[in-house]
């Protein structure tokens, strides 16, 4: 089970004088269960990439099989599609609007035709699973912190109980508790539900810390998908287009070159720690 | 004087039900005291809901005080009679830039602010491209906004306050939406306007290496200033900073590791630099003990 996109190409305004390549010839498989960061310029083609892959946006040209169904086939339910693929784009909070946050959290799965039980069970679920205090489910949404707002949107994506999780800058304004919250809680759905979860992310720190796999896109195509270790290991390449390596990654390969022998590889704090620990260690004994 | 003052400055978000009963009172700013002398680069810190953007619409006169006093230049904010000398002071930029940009091509969006308030047509045209040279938007003149990624209408609606050279600009999360390289950028901006035109910069950020060069730094907890002090004071307070749902930078969190595990790095380490020549120094006197030992 996975999402394939076989050559994709999108074109922005095509035939007009605005006209843009966004997407050339992507090709990917998003395999079930990954924990997948997309890291990118503005400007790079992430969110056009991620609005593929619950098809609301339509390639100009290629094909995507979602589980092996060509989602571009006519008889193909991308209803269902946006069921299983649930996506959470920048500032959700912008996207609330029901007089209760209980309510807010109902819309998606009584959209998706279930009965109003059904419903308020998904939504219950959905708000224990973000940490929102119960005594917070009937008051208005907008009465709510920053972070408490960014989690009430996720909740209301999460009731709709999608099997892949793409969320495209979720932590942008937030305060780094509030960051810490988001990335854990996100984390953690990832391994208890075994969810594929895509995150679109300006934050190399965070990405280095979460994902196990990395898609760096540059004017449209993708320029590197491996382990976060083998990506950050072209950080000069990174740099040119726009990027950077977690801040660990440099300090590492300055103190290499001055000749320390410490972990290149190294992309977090801890993983820093450790390495520099062990050698500053080796050199006392 | 400085450019901005309060005294016990405090605002309160009054909520009235349809009679005009109070239903709910929420102190966003209690009792703030503040000073900032022309030319400082400031940083203000806070989690979400802290009052940092109801300070920061204060010096900008789009919120009036519930009580106390805030100066800006020396001029009340309070005094409906300054509120646009105020404005012409200190310049904004908010969070979204969405909501900031009018025009719809950028190099009269970034014109937009100074035609408005008389500057003579060469002088306009002059600012425009100083404005977008300095936020590298210069080959985007002629775009349509709406076609910008935000991080480039980002550095537009910048360019946009920095075209009415105002004595302070107040830049409300700016980064918060940019990738590493317009953070970057948006950042050199701020500091070459600090330090080549002598303009007062306030940066209300939630990313904690964009403090580390700021002359001064208030962070706020709940409407209250809790702590300020040099950046280097600020961030030696790891623990503290947690508590006030914040961070350090990833420097100085390395180095507080280490230092807790009995390395011998010293206090204040924020940058990339600092850290390797003081790993280095460790790193040297350990070889020379273990040379000493043989």
């Amino acid at each position: 089970m996975s999402i394939i996109l076989d050559k994709v190409n999108y074109v922005y305004g095509e035939g007009t004088a605005y006209q843009t390549q966004a997407l050339s010839d992507i090709n990917l498989e998003l395999k079930d269960g990954q924990f997948i960061g997309i890291i990118g310029h503005t400007g790079s083609g992430k969110s056009t990439l991620i609005q593929h892959l619950n098809g609301l946006i339509k390639a100009t040209s290629g094909a995507i099989y979602f589980n092996g169904q060509d989602i571009y086939d006519e008889d193909f339910d991308l209803r269902e599609l946006r069921n299983r693929v649930g996506l959470v784009f920048q500032y959700p909070e912008h996207q609330l609007f029901e007089t209760t946050i209980f309510d807010d959290v109902c819309f998606g799965p009584k959209n998706q035709g279930l009965s109003k039980g059904e419903a308020g069970l998904r939504a219950f679920e959905a708000l224990r699973s973000v940490g929102m205090p119960e005594s917070l489910y009937y008051q208005s949404p907008f009465d709510l912190s920053g972070g408490q707002k960014r989690r009430t949107a996720i909740a209301g994506v999460l009731a709709m109980k999608p099997e892949v999780l793409i969320l495209d800058e979720p932590t942008a304004g937030l305060d780094p508790a509030g960051r810490d919250e988001i990335l854990d809680l996100i984390a953690a759905m990832h391994k208890e539900r075994g969810m594929t979860v895509i995150l679109v992310s300006h934050s190399m720190e965070d990405v280095a810390k979460y994902v196990e796999r990395i898609i760096v896109m540059n004017q449209g195509r993708v320029m590197y998908d491996d382990a976060p270790k083998e990506v950050f290991r072209h950080y000069k390449e990174l740099e040119s287009v726009g990027l950077a390596a977690p801040q660990v990654t440099y300090l590492m390969h300055e103190l290499k070159e001055r000749g320390l022998n410490v972990n290149t590889e190294a992309t977090t704090v801890l993983e820093a720690y450790e390495s520099l620990l062990g050698v500053l260690r080796k050199g006392r004994a | 004087m400085g450019i901005i003052k309060a005294r016990q400055l405090v605002h309160e978000y009054i909520r009235r039900d349809e009679e005009g009963n109070v239903e709910s009172i929420q102190t966003a700013l209690n009792h703030i005291d503040i000073d900032v002398e022309p030319g400082q680069f400031i940083a203000i810190l806070g989690h979400n809901g802290s009052g940092k953007s109801t300070l920061a619409k204060h010096i900008n006169a789009l919120l009036p005080p519930t009580e106390g006093t805030l100066w800006v230049d020396g001029k009340d904010v309070s005094e409906e009679a300054n509120t646009l000398a105020v404005r012409q002071t200190a310049g904004m930029v908010f969070q979204n830039p969405d909501n900031q940009i009018i025009a719809s091509v950028v190099e009269e969006d970034v014109g937009f602010g100074p035609e408005n308030i008389g500057v003579p047509t060469e002088e306009i045209w002059k600012r425009v491209e100083n404005s977008l040279k300095a936020v590298g938007m210069l080959k985007y003149r002629m775009h349509s906004p709406g076609r910008l990624s935000g991080g480039q209408k980002q550095r537009v609606a910048i360019a946009g306050v920095m075209a009415m050279e105002p004595k302070c600009i107040v830049l409300d999360e700016p980064t918060a939406m940019l990738d590493p390289n317009g953070r970057k950028e948006v950042l050199r901006a701020a500091h070459e306007l600090n330090r080549k035109k002598g303009v007062t910069i306030l940066l209300i950020t939630h990313y904690m290496e964009e403090v580390v060069d700021a002359d001064y730094v208030y962070v706020m907890d709940q409407g209250e200033l809790v702590l300020q002090g040099t950046p280097g004071e600020i961030f030696s307070q790891v623990d503290v900073l947690k508590e006030h749902r914040l961070d350090v930078p990833q420097m100085t969190l390395l180095a507080d590791m280490l230092k807790k595990a009995g390395v011998p790095i010293p206090a204040g380490v924020m940058t990339r630099a600092e850290l390797a020549e003081a790993v280095l120094r460790c790193a040297g006197s350990m070889s020379d003990m273990s040379f000493h030992g043989q």
